[in-house]
């Protein structure tokens, strides 16, 4: 059986963290460059040429693109013919993200009290298992301009299609200038509750579209009526409210259909790797 | 371009501007955002004394990065200002008369710009690393203890701005197509 050991994990870690954050890739830059063509208004156009321009200045100055560096999310892939050894999987992760946020923003803190835990730990992990002898890890910290304007309803199976639409929709309105358009906007369709909510996430953190013919459609079109709504690059007014819309589905029960839609800013950072 | 300078010599340079404007903004302002806001408040509340004065001065709605070797600041981009709605019309009402931060603001925040001839100025939601370019120097001035969250004295130079919400209570926001 292949060992990995955690250290090999917790640098992994720290360096993805780190070079999410900083450097913004090559796809969203490209989107902001395509925005930017296709952008009518004043103000749209130069929040995008800002967008852009502070991605370079990031880069060139080794910086946080933002200084909201997030919250760490870690979509995890784990081949069941993989030991890890040295330590817990989830500890080696989180002392990865210490050691990375040594030099950014620490932003997490208990719920209630508001007590920072001064090293933006825990990151929030989400395993699964796969074939092989192989660690795939994303790594998506999460700001949370964008992510409070998240939402979930659990939709009747008579709200169908039109429903789904209406809701992924109603929330990019609702999220307005806050979250940093043109955002990124990832759903989740079916599964339960938390299930949702996860692909929603997974959605943004990944940001592949669509094989499935239908949802690519679906992805399309959302994209298209969400760039009627005119709210534009930081809310004030424009063709460009999204630069991309991700759409993941599972299977569900008879009685429901819950939808996730996870509201990302233009920043949007993530990264993979394997180990 | 406008360019407006802190501690300002006549509040009445504020009137002038109008929603749309682009503006850069010098001198002397202050970093606030929720944790600050809340106990700010507190203190105004209980009739305590307040650890800076509010009257005149601009705050920015960040929650900066640490520094890195050889600059005063880290990437400090602007946090959503809807959340501080709640805390801002009181201390507009005290004598703040400038916010500068992302997105829209509630009916409660633009009748206290109208009442007290304050603004609200919207930097760039994102430009975490640019925005760090305008600041010259940066010092805890309160709140020690809520790290990126404390009270921030910052020098800044040419700060990048567009009046959001005039002295007049005209609001960009309320003029996108959708609303």
């Amino acid at each position: 059986m292949r060992e990995i050991s955690v250290e090999v994990i917790s640098d992994a870690i720290e360096k993805l963290c780190k070079d999410v954050c900083i450097q913004l890739n090559e796809k969203t830059v490209q989107l902001l460059e395509n925005a930017l063509n296709t952008e009518k208004t004043e103000f749209g156009k130069a929040n995008l040429e800002i967008a852009i321009e502070n991605s370079r200045v990031a880069r060139e100055n080794n910086m946080p693109i933002c200084q909201d560096t997030g919250m760490v999310v870690v979509f995890a892939e784990i081949g069941q013919d993989v030991h890890i050894v040295g330590g817990l999987f989830e500890d080696a992760v989180n002392e990865g993200v210490r050691r990375a946020y040594k030099d950014f923003r620490k932003s997490v803190l208990t719920p209630i009290d508001r007590v920072n835990t001064k090293d933006n730990t825990p990151a929030v992990v989400h395993v699964s298992l796969c074939k092989g002898d192989k660690i795939a890890l994303t790594v998506a910290p999460k700001g949370f301009g964008s992510e409070n304007m998240s939402a979930l309803k659990m939709l009747k199976p008579s709200d169908s299609i039109e429903g789904i639409k209406n809701f992924v929709i109603e929330t990019v309105k609702n999220a307005g200038a806050n979250p940093c358009p043109p955002v990124v906007v990832g759903v989740g369709i079916g599964g339960t509750m938390e299930k949702a909510a996860i692909m929603a996430k997974h959605a943004v953190a990944v940001s592949v579209p669509a094989k499935d013919e239908a949802i690519a459609k679906l992805e399309e079109e959302l994209l298209e009526k969400i760039n009627r709504l005119g709210i534009g690059p930081q809310g004030m007014g424009g063709v460009n409210t999204a630069l991309a819309v991700y759409v993941e589905t599972y299977p569900t029960h008879i009685a429901g259909l819950p939808v996730a839609v996870n509201i990302q800013c233009h920043c949007a950072r993530h990264g993979e790797v394997v180990l | 371009m406008i360019e407006i300078t802190f501690p300002i010599a006549d509040r009445k340079e504020l009137e002038k501007l109008k929603i749309g404007d682009r503006v850069l903004l010098n001198g002397e302002i202050y970093t606030a955002r929720d944790a600050a806001h809340k106990r700010l408040v507190a203190l105004i509340e209980s009739g305590k004394e307040l650890p800076i004065s509010l009257k005149d001065i601009a705050v920015y709605y960040t929650g900066p990065c640490p520094a890195p070797k050889g600059r005063p600041i880290g990437s400090c981009g602007p946090t959503t200002s809807g959340r501080m709605d709640a805390y801002a019309p009181l201390l507009l009402d005290c004598g703040q008369a400038v916010m500068i931060g992302k997105g829209e603001r509630n009916q409660a925040v633009i009748d206290a710009c109208k009442r007290n001839k304050a603004v609200y100025l919207a930097a760039a939601g994102g430009a975490g690393a640019l925005l760090a370019d305008c600041v010259k120097e940066c010092t805890v001035v309160a709140f020690d203890e809520l790290l990126s969250e404390a009270i921030h004295k910052l020098k800044v130079e040419k700060m990048p701005l567009i009046v959001a919400i005039d002295a007049c209570g005209n609001d960009i926001f309320s003029l996108r197509e959708y609303k």
